[in-house]
């Protein structure tokens, strides 16, 4: 059934054409549009009007209901009637106990859920004494060593009360092995364990570009991670599917949204093929996405990817649980969005963002700081971000009906647009042979990279404003006084003195021979490398050990050559 | 003939007239150090052969020293770097030390990316010749690369 | 906007004249020889007394070179090779040649991407060249870019192009030692038949072994090898290896294969036939190239000639007379 009748669609279709013969003709007339053609971000062609007539081949199955497939109206039947998104603000810094007290300040602070951004040693598998991880240590995000730095992180903290985020990618099999181990020795149920790791493997190579290992093992060990958190850890979420970075490195909405689904059917094809039945991990697949400045066209994006994830799961996967095919999404704000020229116009950038994402429906949300452009938010800039999402929240009632601009001819108009083109790409991925394939050709780095040239050509020549920058410049504008984070330049030594501290205390011949059983257990593709790398983190094996034993059998990644 | 004679910087004259017209410049397009943000790179980098410069991109994850080394192995007349990983003041200071013990102070260094007004003392100290700010447009990269060579002459 | 800037003065350097930088390039100066190669491939003719005399220091290397079609692995081949080889204590220089852009003439060389770690690691000398749109120049500038590597002592000198265009095919031909990489899966099943220099091929690679095309490629290059299309008069059997340059697997056969038909070149006397026809394609090259230099100017007075020959006053062949500066009828005046 559609959501209009034959009859009304064929009268409103007259009244247009009669409207568009006088009023807007003689409009036009008189004064041209400023444009002589207008389209999204993503270059969808935008009409000057919607009516009924453009929706009327769009069953009203599409839409259902929220919490029912095909979720095109959100995630879950009362929406945030029945539970506000997770207001989650990613932290990280320095020692573990520099952003723990960060932690504390925020959940005083009225945050909701705990996101921890690790540093790119430990992102990279690397300790803190390596010597690539010369001048990085603690900067981006806090440095994890040892299970003991994973205590430190959340001391204080209870694990079964909050839920957790772990922005964590090639090294997020150890760092989970270490997050469990400290969980159990302060004897918490693991089955209370609530959280997600990123660990999305493939948008690292393409986008985000921290990697360790070639492609496959890099996928082999997310198989390992998903399958063995679903039975010891069922409450998190092994993975979060991130679309994020690849509108960071360039992509646009539909790109974000085609390319994330590509990558999650070729690692549910993993799974499927290692023996688990779909409905044993799709329900705890979550999604994180970018809120970007094409306003409708994100709040579009929103709902055309719950409904394309819908359509993947039950007709590609035939999932029978309503769970698996339930996007759920975490949402940041546009980081490259932001601006150091009048950096203050950052909080609007930021809340219009905000916004868009509520209207479109997230599950939880990281609001950027307005010195995202500097360096990382000091908590004065953490504190207005979180009263950005709280001010939504509770002061302006967008939180009362569900999906409210649901049933706007424009929006689900280019709800459908945006789903049309989104399946287009991902035939096309599947025509030239997979997304691990093309991961490791350079396809979508290749994409990614023409996308941000586009991009930065459209900033350069005028085409796409940004305000202060090319548009309504203010030469007088001096340069910004910002307080910087300070970075604690005694972090490094701190960390290399515990290292050293670890090695010399612990059983190095136990540490020893577990390590050799891991590298056995790598070299055949059937075996779990969980439960050994559990071992080893107890044992206190440090990250860049077990990281780097791995690399010794399964080499490093070199990227191809894609500008 | 030793290293230092054909880097030594002065204001000596040029030998031969000839060499005084602009050559192609070439500038070598690097990320240091762990930071994965490649797109200002990649970007730069294109722009960069649009005004018909040579670019060579070393791709992510180079130390200071590497950089130099493949900066004088293809003897270009510019570093470029972009850094978003908020650890430039180190990796500037060892690029610049790098430079040094390499005998390669006559390569230009500009620097992009991420980096606050406050530490720009401290990297022009460490050597950069050049702070391109992150909103910068395609001609303010290309002229900033130009004025250096073209203050210095053919080498 | 502006750009933040010492108040330092400018960095000036010294022109140092090409001759006073001959001796560094002979004792392996790694500044010395890389400012050389700018020089060379400037054009100076300030240089060329220079190249001259490095030309004389010349001979020694064994020049490889390597061609494929862009994708087919080329750079990460020979980023393997440089440790297989640097292994075996050889002091190996790359040159890697990559296409200038038709439209503003500036390049993007990525060959350092996969190459830089092997070249720190193994003290290699890796240079990136764009073709910078010579007319036939290219060869000149690559192959001296060869001879100050040679002089230097560098050998083996592997020179990296993609093999399609007049200009490349006459680089890889200059090589003693030709290797064709062809990649499975890349559309058609031999790429390189396209540009003409499978024919000439001294050893066939097929990179990507470990994938399930792989085997259909090599059983391709093995049936046209059956058919006899190397050059004549050689008892070399151009190998057929397929290898992983990710894995590194078979990586040594292809270094051995390397090293035989250089043996070979030198113990059945085809070495030095190759020499005399690679100077022979290096002279003739180069002197096209000044040619078509000298024509293309405005001083050549091609521009005069192509209005007569549309107003039909001469025709083509007395205009080209004219050009080289001869008589109508061809006689050199």
């Amino acid at each position: 059934m559609n959501l209009f009748s034959g009859r009304a669609i064929e009268e409103i279709r007259e009244k247009q054409a009669e409207w568009e013969q006088k009023e807007l003709a003689a409009a036009l007339n008189s004064r041209p549009e400023e444009k002589p053609a207008y389209e999204t971000e993503s270059g969808i062609p935008l009409k000057r009007i919607y009516t009924a007539a453009d929706v009327a081949d769009i069953p009203a199955s599409e839409l259902g209901f929220p919490g029912a497939y095909p979720f095109t109206r959100g995630a879950y039947p009362t929406m945030y009637r029945g539970r506000p998104w997770t207001i989650r603000q990613v932290a990280g810094f320095g020692n573990p106990e520099a952003t723990n007290q960060r932690y504390k300040y925020m959940i005083q602070t009225g945050q909701t859920g705990l996101s921890t951004d690790f540093d790119l040693p430990t992102l990279l598998g690397l300790d803190s004494d390596d010597p690539m991880a010369f001048g990085e240590v603690g900067r981006v995000g806090v440095a994890i060593d040892t299970v003991d730095d994973v205590d430190r992180l959340f001391d204080g903290i209870d694990l079964e009360k909050i839920s957790v985020s772990l922005t964590i990618n090639p090294s997020a099999w150890v760092i989970y092995a270490m997050f469990v181990a400290v969980a159990e020795q302060r004897g918490c149920d693991l089955g209370k364990l609530t959280g997600t790791l990123q660990a999305d493997p493939l948008k690292e190579y393409v986008a985000q570009k921290e990697w360790i290992y070639p492609v496959r093992p890099a996928v082999r060990l997310l198989r390992d991670l998903i399958m063995h958190s679903s039975k010891a850890t069922p409450k998190i979420n092994p993975i979060s599917l991130s679309g994020y970075h690849l509108s960071d490195v360039g992509g646009n909405a539909l790109q974000e949204i085609a390319f994330i689904m590509a990558f999650t059917i070729a690692y549910c094809e993993e799974v499927i093929d290692a023996g688990m039945d779909i409905d044993d991990f799709a329900p705890r697949l979550s999604f994180f996405f970018i809120s970007h400045q094409d306003f409708f066209e994100q709040i579009c994006k929103f709902r055309a990817a719950r409904r394309v994830y819908a359509k993947i799961m039950s007709e590609r996967f035939s999932a029978k649980k309503a769970e698996s095919m339930r996007l759920r999404v975490h949402v940041q704000t546009a980081a490259m969005s932001l601006t150091k020229v009048e950096h203050h116009n950052n909080l609007m950038r930021t809340a219009i963002q905000a916004l868009g994402a509520v209207l479109g429906g997230c599950q939880s949300m990281h609001t950027n700081g307005l010195d995202e452009a500097f360096a990382i938010p000091t908590e004065e800039a953490m504190k207005l971000a979180i009263r950005t999402q709280q001010i939504i929240r509770e002061e302006i009632n967008v939180t009362s009906v569900i999906d409210p601009l649901g049933g706007s001819y424009f929006v689900e108009s280019l709800t459908r647009d945006m789903e049309n083109e989104i399946w287009k790409m991902l035939d096309e991925v599947d025509e030239r042979g997979g997304a691990i394939k093309l991961v490791e050709e350079g396809w979508f780095q290749q994409k990614l990279a023409d996308s941000a040239y586009a991009t930065f050509k459209k900033i350069d020549t005028g085409e796409k404003v940004s305000v202060g920058v090319n548009r309504y410049v203010d030469e007088t504008s001096g340069s910004a006084e910002v307080h910087i984070h300070p970075y604690d330049d005694d972090c490094t030594q701190l960390q290399i003195d515990r290292l050293n501290a670890v090695r010399a205390n612990r059983d190095n011949e136990r540490v020893r021979r577990l390590m050799e059983e891991l590298v056995q257990q790598a070299r055949s593709d059937d075996i779990n490398l969980l439960p050994k790398t559990m071992e080893l983190v107890k044992a206190r094996a440090t990250l860049g050990e077990i990281c780097g034993a791995l690399r010794d059998v399964w080499g490093s990644y070199t990227e191809p050559m894609i500008v | 003939m030793t290293d230092t004679t054909i880097t030594g910087q002065d204001s000596g004259a040029t030998a031969d007239s000839e060499v005084q017209s602009p050559g192609t410049i070439r500038v070598l397009v690097a990320k240091l150090g762990l930071d994965g943000h490649d797109r200002g790179a990649k970007i730069v980098a294109r722009i960069l052969r649009d005004a018909g410069m040579e670019v060579i991109y070393t791709g992510l994850y180079k130390s200071p020293n590497e950089v130099v080394n493949a900066a004088i192995q293809e003897d270009v007349d510019v570093i470029g770097v972009s850094l978003l990983s908020g650890s430039h003041v180190p990796l500037f200071r060892e690029l610049g030390r790098c430079q040094r013990q390499l005998k390669a102070e006559h390569i230009f260094v500009v620097a992009g990316g991420v980096i606050p007004e406050q530490d720009y003392a401290a990297l022009l100290d460490s050597g950069v010749d050049a702070i391109v700010p992150q909103e910068a447009r395609a001609d303010l990269i290309v002229t900033t690369i130009r004025n250096l060579i073209a203050a210095r002459g053919r080498i | 906007m502006t750009t933040f800037a010492p108040s330092r003065p400018v960095k000036r350097t010294t022109y140092i004249p090409s001759m006073e930088l001959v001796p560094g390039v002979i004792a392996g100066s790694v500044p010395g020889i890389a400012r050389m190669i700018t020089r060379a491939e400037a054009g100076y003719p300030e240089a060329s007394a220079a190249l001259a005399e490095i030309y004389k220091h010349t001979g020694k290397a064994h020049i490889v070179g390597i061609t494929g079609v862009p994708g087919a692995g080329k750079s990460t081949l020979v980023s393997s090779l440089i440790r297989a080889l640097a292994s075996d204590g050889y002091k190996v220089g790359v040159i890697a040649v990559d296409p200038s852009s038709p439209f503003s003439g500036g390049a993007i060389l990525g060959d350092r991407v996969r190459m830089s770690d092997a070249a720190e690691s193994c003290r290699a000398f890796v240079r990136s060249m764009a073709t910078r749109g010579h007319l036939g120049g290219l060869a000149r500038s690559t192959l001296q870019a060869v001879d100050i590597l040679d002089a230097a002592g560098y050998s083996p000198i592997i020179i990296e192009t993609v093999g399609v265009g007049q200009d490349e095919v006459e680089v890889v031909t200059a090589a003693h030692t030709i290797v064709v990489l062809s990649a499975p899966g890349l559309g058609d099943d031999i790429q390189a038949i396209k540009a003409g220099i499978l024919e000439i091929a001294d050893i066939h690679a097929v990179s990507k072994s470990d994938k399930p095309e792989a085997p259909a490629t090599v059983s391709a290059l093995k049936g046209m090898m059956a058919l006899g299309t190397y050059r004549t008069g050689s008892n070399w059997s151009p190998p057929v290896l397929p290898v992983s340059s990710v894995s590194g697997e078979r990586i040594g056969e292809l270094k051995d294969a390397i090293g035989r038909h250089w043996v070979h070149l030198r113990e059945s006397g085809e070495l030095a036939t190759r020499q005399r026809s690679i100077c022979r394609t290096r002279i003739l090259g180069t002197a096209r190239h000044l040619f078509q230099q000298k024509f293309d100017e405005k001083a050549g007075g091609l521009e005069k000639y192509i209005q007569a020959v549309v107003n039909r006053d001469i025709d083509p062949l007395v205009a080209a007379h004219m050009l080289l500066g001869w008589d109508h009828e061809g006689r050199i005046t």
